[in-house]
């Protein structure tokens, strides 16, 4: 199961939830399962949302894999100037 | 899926060096076509109506009369562009909500700033058109309006948006806001971090909006045929992005829409947006002909995006020894009339540059009576680094330490634990530091009220999805088609250098060209310094594949094995003798017969680029301030940065040395100013002083490459980077001048004269 | 209203065009001759990106009427080469990399080359304050400077 972590700026979407374990094979799984675990997350995660996995930060990438030991961390999308 | 191309270290002959660029002579000749150097015949000259309120309700629009006035050809208002819904697209910085973008591109049910576009009108002259404004009436209910975000915040401001609650905050508020939305970052128990503080300092920072300042206003021209189709010609950072914002707000077929992307003359984040650009094909659908529209000097400053202006609440806890144990902010940024400014941004890089344990940040994005803020250059994070910076500068002093000792002490490095999540990979911020400690400007002398200060700055660095064709025409030339635009100017050469590198052929024999988004998928838009990173990696993966290709093609010439088969200095060659005894093939001579071997040799690459590496700088700059007139004079300026690799060094140091000087024009000049009514007073270069030759002196640069891993040639981005230290350095160097410590931008007379009047009172 | 008749030379050849009584010389080049390579920044005189010669002098044509041209000699930015030889200007601001997006570089480069007819040694700070009124917001204007250093050495050799 991959560990989840939501930094803390997404915290209030999902009750203060910071961390949590999925059964997910890649990013599109995971945004299924925390949008059906957490009503309130749905919004933020088409567009505003990123994740680091393994310490890569990804954006935009639903069908990146996401191993079975793996670390994500949710994180506020990037964009720039 | 995501593409990332490695880097691998080799021994370069066409990257690093610094040929001319492709598109060089074309500017120097006056031949370069901008936006407003396109015409078409039969064209007409489309202008807006602005509103003169910063807050109003629209009670009614009448144009009959204008429409009346001969040479008049066609008029549009609210009332031909759909309403839209709440949907959310990225735009650049953040995302936009199409909701905004329609009525910010024209007003529907009120008017939220001085300079919001009403109606709009295309006639045969711009005398007439000008007469039909003229004749629009528009009948108004002013409204209260509030323009400081510290006024926006009070309970009882006028509130923009009666359906905006803040988002963010539990439980759900039942009043509107002006607060659109709360966001809080952090790390660690920040209690806990402060009680371990030997030191605390907490400080206030306020700073006024400030604009790109492009020296290009927006323009375009829009050609909307009987059939349907759109020709837009348009001068900006995102061809693909602007041809999606029209298609929605117009509701017509993205297939039907082409816009052909003209030189840029100046973008820094304020030209990834649509404005005039709908309303240019909606009166060329309305009238049958073309429509131009060229925005004046006072459009641009009173309707397109500046930055936020800021109030920063900082707090830092550091122990004797100067390790920081806990820093706390909370930043309140203005978006403008519609929600969404940088904030979030600007949060993650609040502290990022120091590796610390107790963090907590709360932005605020909050609606007022001015402008829809745009990207500006590392958007938000100059102002949140101001504060920082000024503050670790402070420490640093009252615990007697080096200010460059002090970063060095907290400094980031590779698998520092950022507070907004991630761990930071390679990074070369300590490197930077260092150099700082060595480099000459250090320990230059300095006379009576001059003064030295230094500042770091980090931003994040973006790649994203980006598509880019490579033909090998039949002499053996290459013609690259990107899609990002060159908003740095010098983009094409280094794109050109990496394929002439990876192809082995001549920098001269490699022809860039940006294609219009009828040529390549889908690029976004060429901002948060992505186009060397990724428009870079698509072109090396455009130049390996047709490489695989040329290989090929000699070894069915050769009747072997493609394994047996190398590519080397632009020849195809045996790998090796057991291969068998081959004369060479030179990319020229596979060219030309390619056509009878199997059809054009090309590499395309539609990739969705990740693995951006984050960028650092240091910069060091000398001041005088004059105690009579309060001016401060920059003697000498320093910027050092992480690059990861320079592809053409010439364009890399005019990056830095350009966002050197627009921030020290940020730091002493700039500023948006409004009267009580909410107009904005000074639309125009001569009241809106942006830096000019005799005000800066030469910028030194240190060029520092420490490769991102995630990127063939270990390119970083680089634009961004440069103007965020410039703020914070300056308020250090006036405060080892002349002793006082600024906290409100600009740095100007007035407000350095008032600061030394208190500091000689206390 | 009947549209004036305009006779003057520009860029050595004679040119002819009608324009209305208040258009400025700016939008006849750009408009009416559809010379675009002298550029509009702002209109009002603050900018220096619409840089043309009047007889040799250095002028904002936004700020000049093109009925005030009459008779007279202009030159633009696409008179500067000389065929398809740069003039050294031109050329040290490419080997220097002296440009980014390149809108304000016809209007640099037009007053660079009023500088040096007039100095053909210039030092630093006399070619910073004599260009003080063209703004560039992409250089920061070091290799402008250094550029027109170097131009102006090419030139006295
Ligand atoms: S356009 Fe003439 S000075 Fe700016
Ligand atoms: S190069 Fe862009 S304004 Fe000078």
């Amino acid at each position: 199961m991959a560990r989840i972590v939501l930094a803390s700026n997404l915290n209030p979407f999902a009750g203060g939830t910071t961390e949590l374990t999925l059964e997910v094979d890649d990013v599109y799984r995971l945004f299924q399962a925390l949008a059906a675990r957490f009503p309130a997350l749905e919004p933020h995660l088409e567009h505003e949302v990123a994740v680091a996995i393994d310490g890569e930060i990804y954006q935009d990438v639903l069908f990146q894999p996401i191993g079975p030991d793996s670390e994500v961390i949710l994180i506020q999308k990037i964009a720039g100037g | 899926m995501s593409t990332t191309v490695k880097y691998v270290e080799r021994d370069l002959k066409v990257v690093g060096t610094r040929p001319l660029r492709p598109d060089g002579v074309d500017k120097v000749t006056g031949r370069a076509r901008y936006g407003a150097d396109y015409n078409l015949p039969g064209q007409l000259v489309g202008l807006v109506l602005r509103s003169p309120h910063a807050h109003a309700r629209i009670k009614s629009i009448d144009v009959t009369a204008a429409e009346k006035l001969p040479g008049v050809k066609a008029v549009v208002t609210r009332d031909d562009f759909p309403d839209m819904p709440v949907e959310y697209a990225a735009a650049g910085e953040l995302t936009i909500n199409f909701r905004d973008v329609t009525r910010n591109m024209m007003a529907r049910e009120k008017v939220l700033y001085d300079g919001h576009p009403v109606a709009a009108v295309a006639a045969t002259s711009e005398s007439i058109a000008r007469k039909a404004l003229k004749l629009m009436k528009v009948e108004y209910e002013v409204l209260g309006h509030v323009i400081d975000v510290r006024d926006a915040m009070k309970a009882d401001a006028p509130v923009l948006h009666e359906d905006q609650f803040t988002v963010g905050v539990e439980p759900k508020p039942t009043k509107p806001s002006n607060v659109a939305k709360r966001l809080v970052f952090g790390c660690g128990d920040i209690e806990a971090g402060f009680k371990k503080a030997d030191l605390v300092i907490e400080r206030e920072f306020n700073t006024k909006p400030v604009h790109q300042g492009y020296i290009e206003p927006q323009a375009c021209l829009a050609n909307y045929t009987e059939d349907g189709q759109v020709e837009l010609w348009t001068a900006s950072q995102g061809h693909f992005t602007l041809r999606a914002q029209c298609a929605k707000v117009l509701a017509i077929e993205v297939s039907k829409i082409r816009v052909i992307p003209t030189e840029l003359g100046g973008g820094f984040g304020g030209k990834n947006n649509i404005y005039n650009e709908p309303l240019a094909i909606a009166l060329s659908r309305k009238s049958n002909r073309p429509v131009k529209m060229v925005m004046t000097r006072g459009e641009v400053f009173r309707a397109t995006g500046p930055t936020s202006g800021a109030q920063v609440k900082v707090k830092m806890g550091c122990t004797k020894d100067g390790r920081i144990v806990a820093g706390e902010a909370e930043l309140n940024y203005q978006a403008g009339a519609f929600a969404g400014s940088s904030v979030p941004m600007a949060s993650m890089c609040t502290f990022t540059r120091y590796d610390l344990e107790n963090v907590r940040v709360v932005g605020h994005d909050i609606t007022v009576n001015r402008p829809k803020v745009a990207a500006y250059r590392a958007p938000g994070a100059p102002i949140a680094v101001f504060a920082v910076e000024t503050i670790i500068d402070e420490m640093a002093e009252k615990l007697g330490l080096d200010p460059i000792d002090m970063r060095l002490k907290n400094a980031a490095k590779e698998g520092t634990q950022t507070y907004y999540g991630p761990k930071l990979g390679a990074i070369g911020y300590i490197d930077t530091l260092k150099k700082a400690k060595e480099h000459p400007h250090l320990t230059a002398p300095l006379g009576p009220n001059q003064g030295r200060g230094i500042a770091t700055g980090f931003w994040f660095n973006i790649g994203n999805e980006t598509s880019t064709t490579l033909n090998v025409n039949e002499d053996g030339t290459v013609t690259l088609m990107i899609g990002t635009i060159d908003v740095a100017g010098g983009s094409r050469a280094a794109f050109a250098q990496m394929v002439a590198e990876e192809l082995g052929i001549p920098y001269d024999k490699v022809r860039p060209v940006v294609g219009d988004t009828s040529a390549l998928g889908f690029n976004f838009v060429t901002a948060g310094s992505r186009g060397t990173f990724a428009t870079g990696m698509a072109a090396v993966i455009c130049a390996r594949q047709a490489i695989d290709k040329l290989r090929e093609r000699a070894a069915a010439a050769w009747k072997v094995p493609v394994d047996g088969v190398i590519w080397e200095n632009g020849f195809a060659k045996p790998a090796s003798s057991n291969v068998g005894d081959f004369e060479p093939m030179s990319i020229a001579q596979i060219a030309k017969t390619a056509g009878r071997t199997g059809g054009t040799i090309a590499g395309h690459a539609e990739i969705n680029a990740q693995g951006a590496g984050p960028g650092f700088g240091t910069h060091i700059v000398d001041v005088e301030v004059d105690r009579q007139t309060g001016a401060v004079k920059i003697l000498r300026y320093t910027v050092i940065q992480d690059t990861g690799k320079a592809i053409h060094p010439a364009y890399v140091e005019g990056q830095f040395q350009g966002g050197a000087v627009q921030g020290i024009g940020w730091a002493l000049n700039e500023e948006y100013i409004y009267n009580k009514d909410g107009r904005l007073e000074n639309p125009g270069f001569l009241d809106y002083r942006v830096p000019v030759a005799s005000d800066v002196p030469m910028i030194d640069t240190v060029i520092v490459e420490v490769p991102n891993p995630n990127h063939p040639y270990g390119v970083r981005g680089i634009g961004e980077v440069p103007i965020i230290p410039p703020m914070a350095a300056i308020a250090n160097a006036i405060y080892d001048a002349v002793g006082i410590r600024m906290q409100e931008q600009p740095m100007s007379p007035p407000k350095i004269l008032k600061a030394l009047e208190t500091a000689a009172k206390h | 209203m009947a549209r004036a008749h305009v006779t003057t030379t520009i860029n050595g050849d004679v040119v002819d065009f009608l324009c209305e009584a208040d258009q400025t010389l700016l939008s006849a080049l750009r408009d009416e001759l559809r010379m675009t390579g002298t550029k509009e920044g702002c209109g009002t005189g603050d900018c220096g990106a619409c840089s043309v010669t009047i007889d040799g002098r250095l002028v904002c044509s936004c700020l000049v009427l093109a009925v005030e041209v009459e008779g007279k000699a202009i030159d633009t930015i696409e008179g500067m080469a000389d065929g398809e030889n740069l003039h050294p200007l031109q050329k040290k601001f490419l080997e220097h990399a002296a440009l980014q997006c390149g809108i304000c570089t016809p209007g640099i480069l037009i007053a660079a080359r009023s500088l040096l007819e007039r100095n053909p040694d210039p030092s630093e700070t006399e070619i910073r304050y004599w260009l003080a009124g063209n703004l560039c917001r992409c250089t920061g204007y070091h290799k402008i400077v250094e550029a027109v250093l170097d131009a102006a050495r090419e030139m006295r050799s």
